[in-house]
């Protein structure tokens, strides 16, 4: 069947089967290779992405749930917490392999959208379903507070 | 999520790995003569977070799919005075959210809490947790404590049967196959009372080995006027902790009354060894958990919060 939404602010078009999963029609059909496949079954969170401002997991999404909403990966984000959150993840090295970053920046993104003045025990509990094999966390947690610093003394 | 057995199976694939014809129903009454049609083979989808595993494991490979989600109103949450009434396609992160929830219900909002990942609890519907009756349902236990009730639809009519009478075993509940979950009646509870969820499991995120939800209500003086007890992954279905209860109804609360009726909780659990855990395990942090939320569930009936 056919399917329309809007993915990363522009209207797409495309044939799916029913049984066809968010996360192949994302990466085979509409090329988003950022939504990586980690475990496929809801508990490693590297495919999250935003559908109508919420994040999900597409590896668990039908493609024809999303028919007529709005999709958000990380080539969609954009503005200025997403700029703090990219340099702050640059400079406490919170990156090693990638492979899980694109679905800790929709997670970190989003957390920070809601709640710019955070304290780490509410990123730990917000990203408990993102997985990451290389960094320990460590580095990833001190990003997201350095954002959070930067985006909550510029509120006030 | 579920895991299955630990066989070929078991290993996931990248896709849905069978066909279906699939539909999607605008109202209940749509979905209700759908299943009526379609018969056993047609499989119910919610937010999929079980579903969907099982079906990419092949654990199910339902005909036919029938998606609830484009049926407007079935995700209401409303206080209507005397009960809070839960639509089953409510998911787990609007209900977390939800005030009356976390005040009058504070173990099923601890309960929903300790449940997955924000993304899973996102998709995730309370209909979904407790038709996929699953013994470690984690929303079960605090449903139980609080005298809820179910309406259930099909062909026939409607009906509302109380919560204890809906598990039947693992992966069982009373349900037809023409029969949808439609609401969960969840009435405010009155008098001095406080309520707790305690769970043991690997990771937070994990599964659980045992859980527990505790309501009790007691008078001024500290006497248990009433207490109800119900646990969950310690036996076929989701329990109620009945020798427990009784041992304790009519008393005044002390931790050593606590602790001794606590220990009567292995009369009321049947647990069994799997991944996650063994029986013997289970039996003994049973007795813990049931004595550390009594505690905690005291105390808050009291208005001392920790």
């Amino acid at each position: 069947m056919r399917i329309c939404f809007r993915l990363n602010g522009r209207f797409v078009e495309v044939d799916v089967e029913p049984n066809e999963l968010l996360i192949n029609v994302l990466r085979d059909k509409l090329g988003v290779t950022s939504v990586k496949y980690g475990c496929g079954i809801g508990e490693c969170g590297a495919c999250t992405v935003l559908v109508d401002g919420e994040p999900v997991l597409p590896c668990l999404t039908l493609a024809v749930d999303v028919n007529g909403r709005d999709v958000v990966t990380v080539e969609g984000l954009s503005g200025r917490v997403y700029e703090v959150l990219k340099k702050a993840l640059l400079e406490e090295g919170a990156i090693q392999c990638g492979y899980c970053t694109p679905g800790f920046i929709v997670m970190a993104y989003k957390l920070l959208k809601e709640k710019p003045c955070l304290t780490i025990d509410d990123a730990r509990e917000f990203l408990r379903g993102n997985l990451c094999r290389c960094t320990g966390y460590v580095n990833i947690l001190k990003a997201i507070l350095r954002a959070s610093k930067e985006l909550c003394s510029k509120q006030h | 999520m579920s895991r299955g057995r630990v066989d070929l199976n078991y290993f996931n694939t990248h896709i849905i790995p069978c066909r279906y014809e699939y539909y999607e129903p605008r109202s209940l009454d749509e979905a209700i003569k759908l299943l009526d049609k379609l018969g056993s083979k047609a499989k119910v989808l919610a937010g999929g977070t079980d579903l969907i595993v099982s079906m990419k494991k092949r654990e199910v490979e339902p005909k036919y799919i029938i998606n609830l989600k484009r049926i407007p109103g079935l995700d209401m949450v409303t206080d209507y005075g005397d009960y809070l009434s839960i639509g089953a396609l409510a998911r787990l992160s609007v209900l977390e959210k939800n005030p009356i929830i976390r005040e009058k219900f504070t173990a099923l909002y601890e309960a929903l809490k300790s449940m997955a990942s924000p993304q899973v609890r996102n998709m995730a519907t309370i209909g979904g947790n407790l038709c996929n009756a699953s013994p470690a349902a984690d929303t079960a236990p605090p449903l139980l404590v609080f005298n809820t009730k179910l309406r259930i639809v099909g062909s026939s009519g409607e009906r509302v049967i109380p919560i204890n009478e809906f598990f039947l075993g693992p992966k069982r509940t009373v349900l037809e196959y023409n029969e949808l979950l439609k609401e969960i009646i969840l009435p405010y509870p009155s008098g001095f009372y406080g309520s707790c969820f305690i769970k043991i499991s690997r990771t937070s995120m994990d599964l659980a080995k045992a859980s527990v939800a505790v309501k009790i209500v007691v008078d001024r003086v500290g006497v248990i006027e009433d207490v109800a007890i119900g646990l969950g992954a310690v036996a076929p279905k989701p329990i109620r902790a009945y020798s427990v209860e009784d041992y304790l109804r009519g008393r005044r609360f002390s931790e050593e009354a606590a602790l001794e009726a606590s220990k009567l909780v292995v009369n009321d659990i049947s647990p069994i060894t799997d991944i996650r855990s063994t029986a013997e395990y289970r039996r003994h942090v049973s007795i813990v958990i049931t004595f550390d939320a009594l505690v905690k569930a005291f105390k808050r009936a009291r208005g001392v919060f920790g």
